[in-house]
């Protein structure tokens, strides 16, 4: 009890914030992260949950099977190209506000593997939030990714990211089959028509302003 | 015939040298080669006959084990293109023997041997996959490692390193 | 493009009677399929009718990179195949290369490598015990193998500078020497080890809920096993003692004293006890490799193929000149083939080399264990429960970097 004593003693009873900095905050601290571990990065993410660089202290407290269930995609190894509309799919899956991490050079660039069997890079397929070169990098340049996003995500702004829009909510699916969110659809309707959603939010050293 | 000194190679090498004479003795046109190298011995079997071999080596010899088939491309300037090779181990007598089959660009057929051991069937379809080699018989052959829309088979000399185009979502 | 997906009309799953079979595609994304492995499961309400696997989602075309890289090259993309055992692919891929140059290694060499491979194989079943329980349902032994893992791990990292890459094996030898006080740390964690695997045996051995759901799951019997080509604990653990350390030893392994255990049950719990067992046995190595080591050089004596040591490269002339001729045109090897086979942590690992002549192999194929392993789910699960078949996998311990190279 120690630590509320001093909060009530110190801070007044209402508090005023911005709305970005309490939904930014609670979002960052707890990033659950969905099981995508493909290879040998994957045997790092492990090594950084486990009990010696322990992830769950930075909040990303369980790997969540479900990708329903997930904020952020920690794409862990190569990606070759069978696996790669899986990927899309998975991401697709995610809710918003989902994230994606790009950890070892495989899923970066493609690694050490130039050849016609795995994709040079996730970006690639997906939009990625932070990169973290190695192969594999040890579990505490993992853990610093983590936190750099987290520092990523306390400069968003709420109004930049939004959920898909009404009409693909409402969309039937029909029973039977997988449903896929229509990202791909839109970003076709983005291409025609010129109106972009921000898939990425500005880093700190880019001035521009996402619309 | 110059007289042999018992190296250790020679030890592990002469146990199969005998077994490839009795093969030799059963049908002459079985093995058309005997490759004697490095502590290892391989022997050319024509493609018609691998598993009328197959079958007399586990019966007979106790080659009960097949550890790989793999398959090579010798280079498309050379006839036969390709070569498949089959690694047998014999769980009683540690043996080690390797079979060659080699095979023609354009009709690259030869038997499955899925009915002796039964974990060729994969090893087969890695086989066919990579190199075009069609395993007559073979109860599932489809491609096993590449995706199956793949066009061309990757580990032929003449299919480039980095594949045709990049990957896009679309 | 958007996938679809079949034709069926919409409401067909509502019309199907219930006494009808599902298929369900467990994979690619799945929490316990240890990787990116996709099984088509054909299922009567929970019971397995059929299980096809779907492999080549890590497809790296590893095969094909090889041909592309010298020999001395190669050795980096071994470590990423059996990726839990990055020392043992190491080990196979350059006695290959050795053998087609007939080079002698020494014995210093010899016995680091014996250390190196079996403290690996710890390190590798630290992982498989970790994720098998996890998948059964007991989380802490995954913390508390990972930590014996990290013990390893720092052990491999400072002789080679890669926790989980090394690439420590060089053909003719080994990178370099062990470092200052490796052989104190490593006396350490040999003598912290047993008290860890009393640990593992308490949590797991002798839990009636582990017992009920791994015994009589998964069997395999001896005959199907052979003809399946199964090979290390699963081979083992349907009562055939074969292991390549003692059928075809290699690198000094004839002059050390160790069991093989073998376990006649054929389920998955027979497979658990003979990779528990095995670490003892590991351990056992471990500590006679350890002792033996005496000073003496760790690199072959061929000046053309084996990098020499820093020191002298930089005092005199012709190693600096057989380093340069090294590094940047490599040598080459004569030609022939050779297929070399040593026992992984999973099993018959082999690596069928032919070269040509030239500096660049003319076709590294590898035989992993896990592939053929694998091979051999469908027999092991038709006719157990969906639940089952993940602690089938877990027991066959399958590394998809090896099965899809």
């Amino acid at each position: 009890m120690g630590l509320e004593n001093k909060l009530v003693e110190s801070l007044p009873e209402i508090l005023t914030v911005q709305l970005d900095a309490v939904v930014n905050w609670a979002r960052k601290s707890s990033l659950w992260p969905a099981t995508f571990g493909l290879a040998c990065c994957a045997i790092e993410m492990m090594n950084s949950v486990s009990a010696r660089n322990d992830l769950s202290r930075f909040g990303a407290e369980t790997f969540r099977a479900s990708p329903r269930q997930a904020d952020v995609m920690i794409v862990s190894g190569r990606v070759s190209r069978k696996m790669a509309p899986v990927l899309r799919r998975i991401y697709d899956q995610m809710p918003e506000p989902k994230w994606v991490i790009s950890m070892g050079a495989c899923a970066t660039s493609g690694g050490v593997f130039d050849n016609y069997a795995i994709v040079q890079g996730v970006d690639k397929i997906v939009p990625v939030d932070i990169y973290v070169p190695g192969c594999p990098p040890r579990p505490e340049m993992l853990v610093h990714a983590i936190m750099m996003l987290q520092d990523k995500i306390m400069k968003e702004r709420l109004k930049d990211r939004r959920d898909v829009s009404r009409e693909e909510a409402q969309t039937a699916i029909s029973p039977g089959t997988m449903p896929v969110t229509l990202g791909t659809q839109l970003e076709e309707d983005s291409a025609r028509t010129g109106v972009t959603r921000p898939y990425t939010i500005a880093s700190r050293h880019e001035r521009r302003r996402s619309s | 015939m110059a007289e042999i000194t018992e190296t250790p190679q020679n030890l592990i090498t002469a146990p199969l040298l005998t077994i490839a004479e009795a093969l030799k003795k059963q049908n002459s046109g079985w093995i058309s080669e005997i490759k004697d190298a490095l502590g290892e011995v391989t022997l050319i079997v024509a493609s018609e006959f691998i598993v009328d071999v197959c079958w007399f080596l586990k019966t007979r010899y106790q080659f009960d084990f097949l550890s790989d088939i793999c398959g090579a491309d010798r280079g498309a300037e050379d006839d036969p293109r390709f070569e498949v090779n089959y690694h047998l181990f014999s769980t009683k007598t540690y043996n080690r023997l390797r079979l060659k089959v080699l095979l023609p660009e354009d009709e690259p057929h030869v038997s499955t041997v899925t009915s002796v051991w039964r974990t060729a069937n994969w090893h087969e379809r890695e086989t066919y996959d990579m190199f075009g080699v069609i395993f007559d018989g073979h109860p599932d052959l489809r491609r096993i490692l590449l995706p199956s829309d793949f066009d061309g088979h990757a580990l032929r000399k003449d299919y480039p390193l980095r594949g045709f185009e990049p990957y896009s979502l679309s | 493009m958007t996938p679809t997906l079949g034709t069926n009309s919409p409401f067909e799953v509502l019309d199907r009677p219930l006494e009808s079979q599902m298929t369900l595609s467990m994979g690619p994304q799945h929490p316990s399929t240890h990787g990116v492995l996709r099984l088509e499961l054909v299922l009567d309400g929970e019971m397995v009718v059929k299980a096809v696997p779907d492999i080549g989602y890590l497809h790296t075309g590893m095969e094909k990179l090889f041909e592309y890289k010298k020999y001395q090259q190669g050795i980096v993309i071994t470590d990423r195949m059996d990726y839990l055992n990055p020392l043992g692919n190491n080990l196979v891929y350059v006695m290959a290369a050795e053998k087609l140059l007939e080079l002698e290694i020494p014995e210093r060499a010899q016995i680091i490598r014996v250390l190196m491979c079996e403290l690996q194989r710890i390190a590798s079943h630290m992982v498989w015990l970790g994720t098998h329980a996890l998948d059964i349902g007991a989380m802490t032994v995954f913390f508390f193998c990972f930590r014996q893992r990290e013990k390893i791990l720092n052990l491999i990292e400072a002789c080679s500078g890669g926790r989980m890459t090394p690439s420590y094996f060089r053909i003719g030898g080994i990178m370099m020497d062990l470092p200052a006080g490796f052989e104190h740390r490593c006396k350490q964690f040999l003598d912290d080890f047993p008290a860890a695997v009393k640990q593992f045996n308490t949590l797991l051995t002798g839990n009636t809920i582990f017992h009920s759901r791994t015994r009589g799951i998964g069997v395999i019997n001896a005959d199907d096993a052979i003809d399946w080509g199964l090979s290390g604990p699963c081979l083992r653990g349907s009562g055939v003692g074969i292991d390549i350390r003692k059928t075809n030893p290699y690198s000094g392994y004839e002059t050390y004293d160790f069991d093989v255990p073998v376990e006649e049950d054929c389920d998955v719990w027979a497979r658990y006890m003979v990779r528990m067992r095995e670490l003892t046995e590991s351990w056992k190595i471990c500590n006679q490799a350890l002792s033996r080591l005496k000073p003496g050089p760790v690199k072959a004596d061929a000046p053309k193929i084996v990098l020499p040591d820093r020191e002298d490269m930089k005092t005199h002339m012709d190693a600096l000149i057989h380093h340069f001729l090294i590094v940047t045109e490599g040598f080459n090897v004569p030609a022939g083939e050779v297929y070399h086979a040593i026992e992984a942590s999973k099993g018959e690992i082999g690596v069928y080399m032919k070269s040509n002549g030239t500096g660049k192999p003319d076709r590294v194929h590898f035989r992993g264990p896990s592939f053929v392993n694998l091979s051999a789910l469908p027999v092991m699960s038709e006719g157990e429960m969906v639940a089952d078949v993940v602690a089938i996998i877990g027991s066959l311990d399958i590394v998809l970097g090896e099965i899809d190279r």
